[in-house]
């Protein structure tokens, strides 16, 4: 298929792959709309595969039609289906591509599996406009520190066991903090409030870290240290989030050491988190590098990412066969060829 | 602070993420000086308890190495107020990272050349291992290659022990490797087969290498199988 360069490309997006389900329209760089909704769990709980995937598929057509009206477009104005191949939770994963394949056929259209990491990647340049940074990935399922270097988003360094966000998200569950909006948002709010620094497991190993010892100490001492009287939830959340954040600017520096470089981009939920974003940015000024980051819109899980990721694709002339549209749970950032840049 | 005011009078040679590099002289010998200097963005309480850890494990493990004839720096003083250690500079050396890079820009006869010095830093690794030093923060940038003057031979050094531990555990030991194998791959593209030899080497010269490996295999595996559900 010839696409002559002066048409535009509008490309639809389709994300779900956690709790956050969002559908996003993109035209040439423009984000047209980017409507999203999310499973919210009570608190003290997290969010299971089958309730989350039946969350999606009550909202779906919703969200869908709202994207469209929003971007105030008809099916037949759209160039191309984008949706999340991987990685991520299996049954909200196909709920969402179940959609985008039937929509991509019904309104005749070629369907893209992206990369749900490089979806946020890919947004994070388009909206920061950062020329070649090195990336800290973070949020609930996934922590990695990523440059591109020949066609490739290849990991430096990443969690040996579990994300930094699931860390955050099952500490918030120990002591029962509201998952409204986001566990994470509320240790945030209740980090500002703490004063009092505990000592908690700090673990790098060269360019990787590790969050599960760090949880496990928390989860076992947390009550015991709050019905004592130690300390207060609040200096909890202080004490976990500089732990944790300092670890992930670390390796995020030893990155940028190993390849001189002098830009950061943060992407993923937990790149929200204004403490991180602080935290990050003095590490940045003491080097002399600079640091982007984006805001909730982009941070957290959005469909708009997909199809931003959808449109660099489609335009260096990918496309995802019907028969190859599946999703998969394990995906890594650098499986994929990236053909949209040199 | 007498360390400090010494440092005003070196010369900076680099800023890493770990510390501030100095080169000066020291009772007359060419010195590194690396200073562990304060990290702005760390709480105050969990900077000094990291540096001081830290300073003392790179200490410890240089000692320990250098002992067992591993060849690291020797290590002249230690201002534990400053956090600075004074080290050997290991004269006309570069990195094992900007050699395999020069070597893979050139062509000429070098296939040969990386396979060995692969080989060399297996077997100096297992050696390492076998001490039950963990490096932790193993890279290409963290091994020196010095041309020795006598016999054209060069010598390969490993520095930077600032992760370092001591531990018998194969586990510790095969994400010590795991650590360098993506340093390796991430930074060298296309040198799947250099570390395969690499590694090769290091198994047959370590007599603990068996356990070791297969928790590298494991530790491979986790990266691809994490389960973000929790």
């Amino acid at each position: 298929m010839s696409r002559s360069s002066a048409a535009m490309t509008v490309v639809i997006g389709f994300e779900g792959s956690a709790n956050k389900i969002g559908i996003g329209i993109i035209r040439d760089g423009e984000v047209l709309s980017n409507p999203r909704r999310t499973y919210i769990t009570p608190p003290g709980q997290g969010f299971m595969p089958s309730d989350t995937a039946r969350h999606h598929r009550a909202v779906i057509l919703t969200v869908l039609k709202e994207a469209l009206e929003q971007a105030g477009l008809k099916p037949a104005d759209i160039d191309c289906v984008a949706y999340t191949k991987g990685p991520g939770m299996g049954a909200p994963l196909v709920t969402v591509a179940l959609v985008a394949r039937t929509v991509a056929q019904l309104w005749g259209k070629p369907l893209l599996g992206v990369n749900h990491c490089i979806g946020h990647i890919e947004m994070g340049r388009l909206i920061t406009k950062a020329n070649n940074p090195t990336v800290l990935y973070v949020s609930g399922g996934n922590t990695q520190v990523i440059a591109y270097s020949e066609r490739r988003y290849r990991i430096f360094g990443e969690t040996i066991d579990i994300a930094v966000g699931n860390c955050l998200d099952r500490f918030a569950r120990v002591i029962k903090i509201s998952n409204d909006p986001s566990p994470g948002y509320n240790i945030e709010q209740m980090a500002k409030k703490g004063s009092q620094y505990v000592e908690l497991p700090y673990t790098v190993k060269g360019m990787d870290v590790s969050f599960s010892g760090i949880l496990s100490y928390i989860e076992e001492a947390a009550n015991k240290m709050l019905s004592s009287g130690q300390c207060t939830a609040e200096d909890l959340c202080f004490s976990l989030q500089e732990t944790v954040f300092s670890m992930l600017v670390e390796i995020t520096e030893r990155a940028m050491a190993h390849c001189g470089s002098q830009e950061v981009l943060i992407v993923g939920g937990v790149g929200c988190n204004l403490r991180l974003q602080e935290m990050m940015g003095v590490m940045c000024q003491e080097r002399g590098a600079k640091l982007f980051a984006t805001d909730e819109r982009f941070c957290i899980d959005n469909g708009a990412m997909i199809a931003q990721a959808g449109w660099e694709m489609f335009r260096s002339g990918q496309v995802t066969e019907l028969e190859d549209s599946w999703i998969t749970q394990r995906y890594r950032t650098d499986e994929v060829e990236v053909t949209w840049r040199d | 602070m007498a360390a400090l005011d010494f440092l005003k009078t070196a010369e900076l040679l680099k800023q890493g993420a770990e510390a501030r590099v100095y080169r000066a002289e020291f009772l007359g010998k060419p010195t590194i000086v690396k200073e562990r200097f304060p990290k702005r963005y760390r709480h105050p309480t969990l900077d000094e308890k990291l540096t001081h850890r830290r300073t003392t494990q790179e200490v410890r493990s240089i000692l320990r190495c250098r002992r067992a004839g591993i060849r690291a720096p020797v290590v002249y003083f230690v201002d534990y107020t400053s956090h600075c250690i004074f080290l050997e500079e290991i004269v006309g050396s570069s990195t094992v990272r900007d050699h395999i890079a020069s070597s893979q820009q050139s062509d000429s006869g070098t296939e040969q050349n990386l396979q060995q010095l692969a080989e060399r830093v297996g077997q100096i690794l297992a050696k390492m291992h076998d001490e039950d030093v963990i490096h932790g923060d193993l890279t290409t940038s963290n091994m020196l290659l010095r041309r020795s003057q006598k016999d054209g031979e060069s010598e390969l050094v490993l520095i930077d022990f600032g992760l370092s531990y001591i531990s018998a555990l194969p586990e510790d030991k095969g994400v010590d490797l795991y650590v360098l194998e993506k340093a390796f791959l991430s930074t060298h593209p296309n040198t799947e087969e250099l570390f395969e030899k690499l590694l090769k080497s290091y198994a047959a010269s370590s007599k603990k290498s068996s356990a070791v490996i297969k928790k590298l295999d494991e530790v491979r595996l986790r990266g691809r199988k994490r389960s973000m559900v929790g």
